[in-house]
C-alpha cells in the first residue's frame, strides 16, 4: 500500500513536468495545426540559457527569470517567422519534416555554443526529501509540480480573461472566420509560437534545477508526446490531465512490473489511444472516415 | 518529356524506363563504372559508398511508403533494426547462410511494419507518424530487455561476416560487391514496382485516400502492402548493414536515423526512385564533408574547435531539411527534371 502511494506521487509529480512539456506542444497545436516535435529541444535551450545568466552571469534568479522568458520570446517569433510561416497551407508532412529538423538544428546549436557536457544550477529550493508518513517525496519535483501547475493556472486565466487569449481561442477555433473578423492568425501563430518557448523555457530551468542541463534533456519532450494525445491535441486541461496520466503509467510500470518498462510505459499507451480513441479524452472529434 | 525527335509510336516504347540509345550507353556506362570502381578507389571511398548504398535500400523502401503511398513513417531505423537482429541472430545463433539470412530479415521486418502499419487503417498523417515513432522507441527497447542472452541486450551482439557459396565477404571491397548488387536489384524493383497496379494503387491513395477507396482500391490491404515493402526494404537493409558492421547494438538505431531516412526522401524528392538515389548521396556526402572540414574550422576559430564536430552535422542538416521543405519541396529530382527539359529543348524555350 505504501509502495502504491509512493510510486502514484512521484508519478503525479513527474507528471507535472510532462504536462508543462505538454501545454506548450498544444498551444501551438491548437492555434498552427502544427505539432511541435522540437518543444523538447526548447526546453533544453531554456534551459541552459537560464543556466548561462544563472551560473555564468552570476544573476539572482528573480533577474535572470525574466531576461530568459524575453529571450525565449524573441526565440518564439523568429522561429515562427523564419521556419514555419513559410510553410503556411503545406502537406502535412513539411510541417511534422519542419519541427524534427528545427529539433536537430537546435541540438547542434546547442553544443556549438555550450558543448554536450552537462551543466548544474546552483540549489534554488531546498533539497531535503519531504516525508508524509512512510512515503518520500522529493522536494525539487514538489516545486517543479507546484511551478508547473501554477503556470497552467497563469495561462487558463490568461486564455480566459485577456483579449490576446481571446483572439487566440478565436484562431484556433477557425482561421478563416477569424481572418475575416479581424484577427491577423499569423500575428497569433507567432505569438503562441513566444509564449510555447517561453512555457519551455520555464521548464527548462525547473528540470535544470533537479538533474542539470545537457544537450540530452532535448528527449523529454519525447514524453509530453503521448500525455498530448492522451488529452487530446486541442485541450488545455487535456495537457495536463494526460501529463498526470503518463507519469503515473510509467511511475507504476516501472515501480511494479519492471524498472526499464517505465521508459517505454508512455509509448505503449500511446499505440493503445491511437488504435482506440485516436482524439484522446478531451480532443475534438473530427468526423473523417478513411 | 522525351528527348527531341522521339516518339511513341508502339505501346512497349511508351513503357520502356530506357528510352533511347544515348540512356541505354548512359546506363551500362554508369553501372560498369560502378562496379569497377573498387579498383581505383581508396578503403574510406569504399565504406562511404557501402554506408550510401545500404542506406539507399532503407529510403527507398521509405519512398515508397511516404513518398508514393502518402504515409508518415518515422520508425524506419527500427524496422531496420528488426532486420539486422533477425540475420544476425539466423547466422550467428542459427548458422543458417547468408542467402536465407537476408530475405528472411526482411520478411521479419515486414512482419513488424505491419503490426505498427495497422494504426494506419484508423488515422493518418501526424497521428500515423506518432504510432510509428512509438515503434522507435519500443523495438529497440525489445531488444535490449526482452531475452537479452540471446540478443546481447545493450552491449549487442556480433555477427560472422556474410558468405554466399564459400566465398565470404570481409573486406571493405566484397562488401562494396555485395551491397551495391543489392542496392542495384532493390532500385529495379522499387523502379518498376510503381510502374504496377499496385504503384498505381499507391499513388491514389496518396492523393485522395477517399477517392481512392470509391475507385475499387482497398485501403486496408494497400496501405498494409506499403507497410509491409517499407518495412522488407528496411529488413534487407538492416541485414547488409549488420553484417558489414560484423556488431550491432540497439544505438544504431535510434529515432535520429530515422529522421534521416526522411531527410534523404525529402532532400531527393519524394514520389522518385531517382530521387531517393540523389537524396541519400547529397545528405550522406554533406555529413562526409562535415567530417573533414570541422577540423580546419575548428583550427580557425579555437573557441569552437570541441565542439564543432559534433554540433555542424545536425545544424547543417535541421538547415538543409528547412531550407528545401521551404525552396525546393518537390527535392533535387525536380531540380534534375528540369534541367533534362531546358537540355532536350535548348535551343528553344519551350
Amino acid at each position: 500500500m505504501t509502495n502504491l502511494l509512493q510510486f502514484l506521487l512521484t508519478g503525479i509529480l513527474v507528471g507535472g513536468v510532462y504536462a508543462l512539456i505538454a501545454l506548450g506542444l498544444v498551444l501551438i497545436y491548437k492555434s498552427s495545426r502544427v505539432f511541435n516535435f522540437a518543444q523538447g529541444d526548447l526546453v533544453m535551450l531554456g534551459g541552459f540559457v537560464t543556466w548561462t545568466l544563472v551560473a555564468r552571469l552570476g544573476l539572482p534568479l528573480w533577474a535572470s527569470l525574466p531576461v530568459a522568458l524575453a529571450l525565449a520570446w524573441v526565440a518564439g517569433l523568429l522561429v515562427e517567422r523564419l521556419a514555419l510561416r513559410p510553410l503556411i497551407g503545406q502537406p502535412i508532412l513539411a510541417a511534422v519534416m519542419v519541427t524534427l529538423a528545427l529539433s536537430y538544428f537546435f541540438k547542434g546549436f546547442t553544443i556549438l555554443l555550450w558543448s554536450a557536457d552537462r551543466r548544474v544550477f546552483p540549489e534554488f529550493f531546498p533539497t531535503a526529501p519531504v516525508k508524509l508518513g512512510e512515503i518520500v517525496l522529493s522536494q525539487h519535483l514538489l516545486w517543479t509540480f507546484v511551478v508547473s501547475v501554477l503556470a497552467f493556472g497563469l495561462l487558463t486565466i490568461f486564455f480566459w480573461r485577456t483579449k490576446a487569449g481571446l483572439l487566440m481561442r478565436a484562431a484556433a477555433e477557425d482561421h478563416q472566420v477569424a481572418q475575416s473578423m479581424g484577427i491577423s492568425v499569423k500575428g497569433v501563430f507567432a505569438f503562441t509560437w513566444s509564449i510555447a518557448a517561453m512555457v519551455a523555457t520555464l521548464g527548462g530551468l525547473l528540470l535544470g534545477s533537479i538533474n542539470g542541463v545537457d544537450p540530452t534533456l532535448g528527449a523529454i519532450g519525447l514524453k509530453a508526446f503521448p500525455a498530448v494525445l492522451v488529452g487530446g491535441l486541442e485541450s488545455i486541461p487535456g495537457a495536463l490531465i494526460g501529463g498526470l496520466t503518463v507519469g503515473i503509467v510509467e511511475g507504476l510500470a516501472a515501480g511494479f512490473i519492471d524498472p526499464s518498462l517505465g521508459e517505454i510505459a508512455p509509448f505503449l499507451v500511446l499505440l493503445l489511444i491511437l488504435l482506440f480513441k485516436p482524439q484522446g479524452l478531451f480532443g475534438l472529434k473530427r468526423i473523417e472516415r478513411v | 518529356m522525351l528527348p527531341s525527335g522521339t516518339y511513341n509510336v508502339s505501346y512497349s516504347q511508351d513503357m520502356a524506363i530506357v528510352r533511347t540509345r544515348l540512356q541505354w550507353v548512359v546506363l551500362v556506362a554508369f553501372l560498369v563504372a560502378l562496379f569497377a570502381l573498387p579498383r581505383f578507389a581508396s578503403g574510406h571511398v569504399l565504406s562511404v559508398l557501402n554506408g550510401i548504398g545500404i542506406m539507399l535500400i532503407a529510403v527507398h523502401g521509405l519512398n515508397i511508403l511516404t513518398g508514393y503511398t502518402g504515409q508518415i513513417s518515422l520508425g524506419q531505423a527500427a524496422f531496420m533494426a528488426v532486420g539486422a537482429y533477425t540475420s544476425a541472430l539466423l547466422t550467428a545463433r542459427l548458422h543458417l547462410p547468408f542467402w536465407i539470412a537476408l530475405p528472411s530479415a526482411g520478411v521479419s521486418a515486414g512482419a513488424v511494419g505491419l503490426v505498427f502499419g495497422l494504426p494506419s487503417v484508423r488515422i493518418k498523417g501526424f497521428y500515423l507518424a506518432m504510432a510509428t515513432l512509438a515503434a522507435q522507441f519500443i523495438i529497440p527497447w525489445m531488444f535490449i530487455h526482452v531475452r537479452a542472452d540471446i540478443t546481447g541486450g545493450v552491449s549487442g551482439m556480433v555477427v560472422p561476416p556474410a558468405s554466399l557459396g564459400g566465398f565470404i565477404f570481409k573486406s571493405q571491397e566484397s562488401m562494396y560487391f555485395l551491397v551495391m548488387s543489392v542496392a542495384v536489384a532493390m532500385t529495379f524493383f522499387a523502379k518498376n514496382l510503381v510502374r504496377t497496379r499496385t504503384g498505381r494503387a499507391f499513388v491514389a491513395i496518396r492523393d485522395n485516400d477517399i477517392a481512392a477507396e470509391a475507385m475499387g482500391i482497398n485501403l486496408f490491404t494497400y496501405k498494409l502492402l506499403a507497410f509491409f515493402i517499407c518495412s522488407f526494404y528496411a529488413g534487407v537493409a538492416g541485414s547488409l548493414w549488420a553484417h558489414w558492421m560484423r556488431a550491432i547494438n540497439p544505438d544504431h538505431f535510434t529515432l535520429m536515423d530515422s529522421i534521416w531516412y526522411v531527410g534523404m526522401v525529402i532532400v531527393g524528392g519524394m514520389g522518385s526512385t531517382l530521387g531517393a538515389i540523389l537524396g541519400t548521396t547529397f545528405l550522406r556526402l554533406l555529413s562526409e564533408l562535415v567530417m573533414t572540414v570541422s577540423p580546419q574550422i575548428g583550427r580557425h576559430f579555437p573557441v569552437l574547435a570541441a565542439n564543432i564536430l559534433a554540433a555542424l552535422g545536425p545544424m547543417l542538416f535541421g538547415l538543409v531539411i528547412i531550407l528545401f521543405l521551404i525552396f525546393e519541396p518537390r527535392g533535387l529530382a525536380h531540380r534534375w527534371e528540369l534541367f533534362k527539359a531546358s537540355y532536350r529543348l535548348h535551343p528553344f524555350a519551350h
